[in-house]
């Protein structure tokens, strides 16, 4: 064997180093100097090259115990991967990352603070900042996902001319901040406008069914990641309270008209670029909290359906009721997706599939229960704003849960495949995104603004 | 005949000490040193000793520096520190303390043959 191909094998053996998160660039150096060391001893004992070289590795033994040593001296090192990694090809285009990551953060924390200089305080009275909120940071967000995938002008087109839209159904109908119309806007142009986001996300291949896979993982580790990061900005605000204060100085203003507003529109950039930057991390996390929950609301709703029907109680129905229980679809809705977006399509049939199952029929059980009382409230009482926006999310959640269970079904008795149950998933999401348009949209004119 | 494990293991840092008070020296060269002194006996992996000299650097006993010798590659150094001494003085103290009740309590008993009972 020639020296250029000792010198490839050495290549190789680097690369398998490299992939060893516990393994940093200097021990990888120093493990690389053993290596030739022990080869240069066994040639001059007589072998050949390659003999040498096969021998030396043999010693130095398997990578997964010589790491799994190294991980147990350096156990920092495994949180470190967290923020910095990255093989050195990659590693100037995340630093771009970071970059393009900085400005949009620094340009939603801007741009949360421009209405006060047409008087619109952040801390005043109004409902401004409630409907227009997200209109701060979901467009940057937006505009860096798109930077990343670099579609044609029209995606770019469409993503402004959606955000404009928002906009103005925030801004240009003449409601009262106390009508049940701007509640509405509040809570459904955020969720609106999270799947523009997504179409920027998805934006370099919208049909592909994965692609739409991955914007429900994004979503859910992006509100992971928020969440984290907003327990660390409240510790921060905790300590910025009691150590100012300590020395007779109130931080109010600055905290609540600067550092949270900045600060909450900003996470959800840095939120959004730390997904991407570790895709994977978070990724374990979805997978257990579903096994975990799982169990338990097919356990509790079971529970609660037992109890109707041994007791005879109907469901109390009002708004909130209602809303509590749109709200149960929603996570129930979110267990399955999020156990579908982890789920290897490969996989055989198991237990877990019928748990789900079940907790699917049992909370389509209840729903209905709950839709019957409803409807007969409204023949009733007739329609408000409110009643409407619920009554509508709840069928179009039914809807889905409804054939999402028959495919479920079919599935658990190996007359379907999951694929099915996947594609019916991301196939759906235009789906909300028609409804909650409409609600922020046609609603209010529907109802005169009430 | 082999050294136990637990044997290996308290003995390491002494020796390891040991042997950059000698001189200052690199991972590879170090375990030929230990092979050489114990005739073969005492075979620690790479896994073993790179993490020792690692956490011996943490602790401050060691420190290391990327070096260049003439003719030779870029290699890490390790070299002892005061405080490298300190430890394996102390260390020595203790392990004398052992071998002096070892010798003291062994000529006594005799020479067990291997596989015999005391």
């Amino acid at each position: 064997m020639t020296e250029v191909a000792l010198e490839a094998q050495f290549t190789q053996w680097r690369e398998y180093v490299h992939r060893r998160p516990e393994l940093v660039a200097s021990d990888a150096d120093e493990l690389e100097d053993h290596l030739r060391d022990s080869v240069d001893g066994l040639i001059a004992l007589g072998l050949r090259s390659d003999e040498a070289f096969l021998i030396a590795v043999k010693r130095m033994g398997g990578l997964d115990e010589l790491s799994r040593e190294f991980a147990r001296e350096h156990s920092e090192r495994l949180w470190k991967q967290l923020m910095f990694t990255g093989d050195d090809p990659r590693k100037a285009r995340s630093g771009r990352d970071l970059i393009a990551m900085l400005i949009c953060a620094a340009g939603a924390a801007v741009s949360i603070k421009i209405p006060e200089l047409f008087g619109q305080r952040y801390d005043g009275d109004g409902m401004f900042y409630a409907t227009n909120f997200a209109l701060f940071a979901l467009p940057w967000l937006a505009a860096f996902l798109a930077w990343k995938r670099r579609p044609g002008i029209r995606v770019y087109a469409v993503l402004l001319g959606l955000f404009v839209l928002g906009a103005v159904a925030a801004n240009a109908y003449p409601v009262d901040d106390d009508s049940q119309s701007v509640a509405l806007t509040a809570s459904h142009l955020p969720l609106a406008l999270w799947l523009v986001v997504g179409l920027a996300y998805a934006s370099d291949n919208l049909r592909s069914s994965r692609r739409r896979m991955d914007f429900i993982r994004f979503s859910g580790e992006w509100f992971v990641y928020l969440v984290l990061i907003g327990l660390g900005g409240g510790v921060l605000i905790t300590f910025l309270y009691g150590t100012f204060e300590a020395i007779g100085v109130e931080p109010d203003q600055f905290i609540w008209a600067w550092l949270t507003p900045c600060g909450g529109v900003a996470a959800m950039v840095v939120a959004g670029w730390l997904v991407e930057a570790k895709q994977g991390v978070i990724e374990n996390i979805a997978p257990v909290l579903t096994r975990l929950f799982t169990p338990l609301f097919a356990v509790a709703l079971l529970a609660f359906l037992v109890t109707i029907g041994v007791n005879g109680h109907g469901i109390d129905v009002n708004r909130e009721t209602l809303v509590l229980f749109d709200l149960l679809l929603a996570v129930v809705l979110a267990l399955l997706l999020y156990s579908i977006s982890a789920r290897d399509p490969q996989a055989p049939r198991g237990m877990f599939d019928v748990l789900q199952l079940v907790l699917v029929v049992s909370a389509l059980a209840i729903d209905a229960v709950v839709l019957i009382t409803m409807t007969g409230r409204i023949a009733e009482y007739g329609t408000t704003p409110n009643n409407v926006a619920a009554l509508g999310e709840n069928i179009v959640l039914l809807a889905n849960l409804a054939w999402a269970a028959w495919l479920l079904l079919r599935f658990t008795q190996r007359r379907g495949g999951f694929p099915a149950v996947e594609r019916w998933q991301t196939a759906y999401l235009p789906v909300y995104a028609v409804w909650l348009w409409a609600v922020v949209l046609i609603l209010p004119p529907l109802f005169s603004f009430r | 005949m082999r050294v136990t494990k637990d044997l290996v293991a308290a003995s390491a840092t002494p020796i390891v000490l040991g042997i950059l008070a000698e001189s200052e020296s690199y991972g590879y060269a170090i375990l030929r040193r230990i092979s050489e002194l114990s005739g073969g006996e005492l075979d620690w992996t790479e896994g073993f000793l790179y993490p020792l000299l690692h956490r011996l650097e943490n602790l401050g006993h060691v420190e290391s520096s990327w070096q260049t010798v003439p003719g030779e590659r870029r290699r890490k150094y390790y070299r002892i520190t005061k405080q490298g001494l300190a430890e394996l003085t102390e260390h020595r103290r203790q392990w004398e303390t052992v071998v002096d009740a070892l010798k003291q309590v062994w000529p006594h008993v005799g020479f067990i043959p291997l596989g015999g009972t005391a």
